[in-house]
């Protein structure tokens, strides 16, 4: 396996949740629980779960929005904990992110030539002529007119907004992009452009995505490998195949199974019930009061990650034997 | 087809924004038979939303409808016949939204929203109504519901106030459910469980029903005919199998090759040019024009006309003018 870009160490996420009463116990809300993942240089890797699995949290750790509280990322070898200031404010520079709604992350009050600029600015890029002529360089690339340069975001479409927080990561030529939801409120037409342009551009530039989405044909579309949380663990990371993909775990089966399709209505059994709550997690493996395959191992001892075959992990009692005869 | 329960005939609705009309939906014509499941897709500012907004009475004050009515069971619907909107609503209509959460009265236990619907329609007791509730609670699939009764909106996960709504909704009986968008805010294995619940519903109690989505998969899950809208206008309409197999306007077609999958890896989703034309530049001409890769010099000059390809199956489209093939 060639050298991973970035690899999660076991890396985890607890808030403490506010006491009620007096004498009450603190209690913590795992958002995300000791997850472990590498993806390698070039690589889509899709995130993919329900509302509360902890997708999102776990993407702004990999940009240091959110900083852990347990385990450890290695960005090209190199523990990013022990990075000095410096160090960190170059590494910023190479892992940027992608937001859902780039209106509320846009600066309703700036023109999108001065939020684009900015970053150049704060690492001191260039005099302000090869700034602005950058800035017409990448809206050119994410297929943009340079003048929109000196417009507003009010002035432009969903899509183009898009396409502006796009140009707003790539502008400080990163290797690793972080794109948490991107297409998810766009319409289909716009959707299908703006995906195109992602895997353009990471085509073009060898750029490495982690590419968070609820959406299922989506993230099965673009993605190399997936990895399916569940209540702030990974249940599964399998490699996408070219017709299908084979899924072992019985939530990522559950799951791709609900995804209604347009070729055909299927007939297919509903995973009962609802998602606990992370404050209160199941004992033993998070999934089991939902898991048609629970036995009474799984009630009491969570199941590790274990690799099932090239690039295919699972965390699932169910699997453990077959990984010791092969 | 059966018996007509819904019928929109030539109907507009067009925003007054100043001295300027601007119209919204156009030529609007659709029936919906009883037990029926249609679905209507298309994306923002297709006009759907407004659509289901004109039969409940709905409309906003800047929004009008200068043409055309609605048929409900074969007489006119709203205070066109003298009735008022009070007495459908809820009672032979009834409506649940993208967002449950904002639908439901906060301050409110849950239980006697649903209960209150049926004391506004129904001549009951409160405690009658509370039995119906009762029931209708457990029928839509939420256990406990003696428990859940109390609750206040806020207790309950997006699913379970989903659920609420499909009570509320369906306690008084009515002949047609409006679901606009009922699943977007909701995860897919929850979305999974109120789809089927829908359908449930319509095959136990018979109501028709009415979805908005601008997710096809969603409709194909539940709907027997679909109905395409693009720009204001309806420009396709069949059975939904028929559909997705063999789709027929351009805007159709473009929309199922846009959509992203597994079979699609490895090359670029097919996209379609430009973009849906804001409500003030809406021309002359077929509203797909612009940015139809087949369009003709008549294409942006004629607006044409919903015509039948096959049996039950429209197209708006000069490709398809003369009831035959594309030339």
């Amino acid at each position: 396996m060639t050298e991973a870009l970035i690899e999660a160490r076991a890396l985890a996420k607890h808030y403490p949740v506010p006491k009620r009463k007096l004498l009450e116990k603190r209690s913590v809300l795992r958002a995300v629980d000791g997850v472990s993942f590498r993806i390698k240089e070039g690589e889509i890797f899709g995130l993919v779960g329900e509302s509360g699995c902890g997708k999102s949290t776990t993407g702004q750790m990999l940009v240091q929005l959110v900083k852990q509280n347990g385990g450890e990322l290695v960005y090209r070898g190199r523990n990013i904990n022990g990075l000095s200031v410096k160090e960190m404010k170059e590494l910023r520079r190479d892992i940027q992110i992608v937001f859902q709604d780039p209106y509320s992350s846009l600066n309703p009050k700036k023109t999108i030539g001065w939020t684009l600029e900015e970053p150049l600015v704060v690492h001191g890029i260039g005099d302000k002529p090869a700034r602005r002529r950058l800035v017409a360089e990448t809206l050119e690339q994410v297929g943009l007119d340079p003048d929109f340069a000196s417009r507003y975001p009010h002035e432009l479409s969903g899509g183009q907004r898009q396409r502006v927080g796009i140009a707003a990561a790539l502008i400080l030529a990163p290797k690793f992009i972080v794109i948490d939801e991107a297409v998810s409120a766009l319409d289909v037409s716009v959707q299908s452009q703006i995906l195109n342009l992602l895997k353009e551009l990471q085509q073009k530039r060898g750029l490495t995505y982690l590419f968070i989405s609820h959406d299922l044909n989506v993230v099965e579309y673009i993605s190399d490998r997936v990895g399916v949380m569940y209540l702030g663990k990974m249940a599964e990371i399998f490699p996408v195949g070219e017709t299908g993909s084979e899924l072992l775990h019985p939530y990522t089966r559950a799951l791709f199974a609900s995804v209604p399709d347009v070729s055909a209505r299927k007939e297919r059994t509903t995973l009962q019930g609802e998602v606990p709550s992370p404050i209160h997690p199941p004992s033993g493996c998070a999934f089991h009061p939902r898991c048609p395959l629970a036995t009474d191992r799984c009630r009491t001892t969570a199941p590790e990650l274990r690799s099932v075959g090239p690039g295919h992990e699972v965390s699932c009692h169910n699997y453990e034997e077959a990984n010791v005869t092969t | 087809m059966a018996s007509a329960l819904l019928e929109i005939r030539d109907m507009e609705v067009a925003f007054r924004i100043g001295k300027k009309t601007y119209p919204a939906l156009q030529q609007i014509s659709f029936k919906v038979g009883e037990k029926e499941t249609v679905g209507i897709v298309g994306e923002s500012g297709c006009g759907k939303s407004l659509t289901s907004l004109s039969v409940m009475g709905l409309l906003p004050e800047t929004a009008e409808m200068t043409k055309g009515g609605m048929l409900l069971e074969g007489k006119p619907l709203g205070p066109a016949s003298g009735e008022e909107w009070s007495g459908i609503r809820g009672k032979r209509v009834s409506m649940i939204f993208q967002n449950p959460m904002s639908a439901l009265n906060p301050l409110m236990p849950v239980g006697k929203q649903i209960a209150e619907m049926a004391r506004t329609h129904l001549a009951i007791s409160k405690r009658e109504a509370k039995r119906l509730a009762l029931e209708m609670m457990a029928r839509v699939g939420l256990s406990r519901a003696e428990r859940l009764y109390d609750d206040y909106p806020h207790q309950l996960s997006g699913g379970m106030m989903q659920r609420i709504m499909i009570a509320t909704a369906l306690i008084c009986d009515p002949k047609l459910l409006i679901a606009d968008e009922p699943t977007t805010a909701l995860d897919v294995t929850i979305q999974a469980q109120i789809l089927d619940l829908l359908r449930e519903m319509n095959r136990s109690l018979g109501t028709a029903i009415l979805l908005i989505s601008h997710d096809l998969g969603v409709i194909r899950e539940v709907c027997d005919r679909v109905i395409v809208m693009y720009a204001g206008y309806i420009v396709e309409e069949a059975p939904v199998a028929d559909i997705l197999e063999r789709p027929r306007h351009p805007y159709t077609t473009g929309l199922l090759q846009a959509l992203p999958g597994i079979g699609k890896r490895g090359r670029p989703l097919y996209t379609i040019p430009g973009r849906v034309p804001s409500l003030a530049d809406r021309g002359t001409g077929c509203p797909f024009a612009g940015r139809c890769p087949s369009a003709t010099e008549q294409c942006g000059a004629v607006t044409p006309e919903l015509t039948e390809t096959s049996p039950g199956h429209r197209v708006r489209c000069h490709l398809y003018a003369s009831g035959g093939r594309p030339a």
